[in-house]
């Protein structure tokens, strides 16, 4: 192993080594998913119940964007709230004077994400297939680039909230669980793109996320790829992705330059 | 062969007044040097600048060699720290910590270093605790191994001792002569203690407001200020008295 690979292991290792001892954490990482599944699942439901086939489809739908949502979501927390940990226990001092690059550290952080999507939202997806009988695998193997874009909208936003935590420390940890939120409604998850008002589908289409929603509702109600609107997800998250680096290597200098990562707190 | 040469070293925060204010010193291989002063002095920012955490306003830091403005990460291979106000997770046992910074650190053959350390440092009872069960004693001992994990030729130590009981700081100050002697690492060491001062430093930087006002050993210091000690030096220098030397 390389000194870089062993490096963000070594970051991968302290996650791992803090969830195998904390109960209340690995039940934090299921309990949203779960619970957001239940809660649409039988809203699904009723709906489903009462009305026809269309809005069977429309059951079908909502419960699609939720479990795809949390894919986003978790990913995002994962980054932001595996970086406040190391805030929250005041063990950025020994990790900034370590040999960790910044670039190490985010490739850990992402990879801390990645573990902890998944064991958020496989049991909500097997939960909507016990519950509901819905299989969000019918989607077919798109699903995959449906999730990797995602996936990097999350690590990008997370990037975001880093960088707000940098420049105003802890105050502004409540980012980490808001922005995401912020922006489900721009982000068409339950509704076609066109419902939103004419003067900010651009700011909704300027999002990786509107256009994977878009992408996943033709497949469900069409049985159709839109390899465009996945083409637009992948150059958008490229665009926004750079960006966040940028914007996270300023910050991370700046901290350096204010003395911010020595009193980074309140 | 210096193992830190500073020159020049200045820090302003943003439109504040100069936190650290033109610093030339060097710390030379094998030595430990004493940084001291009153709160406020400069300390701690001198010690942040040394390990890359922050950007000095001016001046320039080469530590092993390596110029710390674009080669950092080679220098802190080489390094460490340790300060009781930088804490290790709380949650993780001490030796997840330990692997968790042999990694960080890239120690080779890190299990046999860290059951070294454990002799050495008498970790054995406690490798399995989590730290935050730890007493500040314990605590102050895991630090340290934490410190000495990579086996630094340069260790930056913030007030190693403070908050423990005499017995334990006699027993650290006597583990940090033993690791200088026996690695012939470089050891930089701000500390309010003098005694330890005067045990552990070869060498001492007096730091007011952010300048070095007097430097030279404990014994040098001593004499040339007319006191018995190091506290009373110290106390003269921060309450501005000149050295005895000078006034006759």
């Amino acid at each position: 192993m390389t000194c870089s690979a062993r490096r963000i292991w070594g970051l991968l290792y302290r996650h791992i080594a803090l969830y195998r001892r904390s109960w209340p954490r690995l039940i934090e990482l299921v309990y949203w998913p779960v619970l957001q599944m239940c809660i649409w699942g039988f809203t699904a439901q009723f709906i489903s119940s009462r009305a026809g086939s269309p809005l069977v489809m429309a059951a079908g739908l909502l419960l699609a964007g939720v479990l795809l949502w949390e894919v986003a979501l978790r990913s995002q927390m994962g980054v932001a709230v595996s970086f406040l940990e190391e805030l929250w226990s005041r063990n950025l001092g020994h990790v900034f004077v370590s040999p960790l690059r910044p670039t190490e550290m985010v490739g850990g952080l992402i990879i801390v994400s990645m573990l902890r999507m998944l064991a958020g939202v496989l049991p909500a997806i097997g939960l909507a297939y016990l519950l509901y009988a819905f299989n969000l695998f019918t989607l077919g193997p798109v699903l995959v680039l449906f999730f990797a874009n995602l996936m990097v909208m999350g690590w990008w936003v997370a990037l975001g909230v880093v960088s707000l935590i940098l420049r105003h420390g802890a105050g502004a940890e409540t980012f980490a669980w808001a922005v995401l939120f912020g922006l489900t409604p721009l982000s068409a998850v339950f509704y076609p793109v066109t419902v939103l008002p004419a003067a900010i589908r651009p700011l909704a289409l300027a999002l990786p996320s509107t256009h994977v929603f878009e992408g996943m509702r033709a497949i469900v109600v069409h049985g159709v790829l839109i390899w465009s609107e996945l083409g637009w997800a992948a150059g958008l998250n490229i665009v926004w992705m750079a960006a966040a680096i940028l914007l996270f290597a300023h910050q991370f200098h700046a901290a350096r330059v204010r003395g911010a990562l020595l009193s980074i707190g309140e | 062969m210096d193992a830190i040469v500073a020159s020049g070293l200045t820090k302003r925060y943003g439109r504040g007044p100069l936190a650290v204010d033109g610093l030339d010193f060097r710390l030379p291989e094998g030595a430990t040097v004493g940084l001291l002063g009153g709160n406020g002095a400069g300390k701690t920012t001198t010690l942040a600048m040394l390990l890359g955490l922050l950007v000095p306003t001016s001046g320039r830091i080469t530590v092993l060699g390596h110029d710390m403005a674009d080669d950092r990460f080679a220098a802190l291979q080489r390094m460490n720290f340790s300060s009781p106000y930088v804490a290790l997770p709380q949650r993780l046992t001490v030796a997840e910590n330990l692997r968790v910074y042999g990694h960080l650190y890239c120690v080779p053959r890190l299990e046999r270093r860290i059951a070294a350390l454990t002799e050495e440092l008498e970790l054995g009872a406690l490798l399995d605790r989590p730290v935050g069960e730890l007493s500040a004693g314990q605590k102050t001992r895991a630090a340290l191994a934490k410190a000495l994990i990579n086996r630094p030729d340069v260790l930056l130590l913030d007030e190693p001792t403070a908050s423990l009981d005499p017995d334990t700081a006699d027993w650290v100050r006597g583990w940090l002569e033993h690791y200088r002697a026996e690695s012939g690492a470089a050891i930089l060491l701000a500390s309010h203690n003098m005694d330890e001062v005067e045990r552990l430093c070869s060498d001492v930087l007096m730091l007011k407001e952010g300048r070095i006002v007097d430097r030279g050993s404990p014994e040098a210091l001593i004499v040339r200020y007319g006191r018995e000690d190091m506290e009373q030096v110290f106390l003269d220098i921060a309450r501005g008295r000149k050295p005895a030397r000078l006034l006759a």
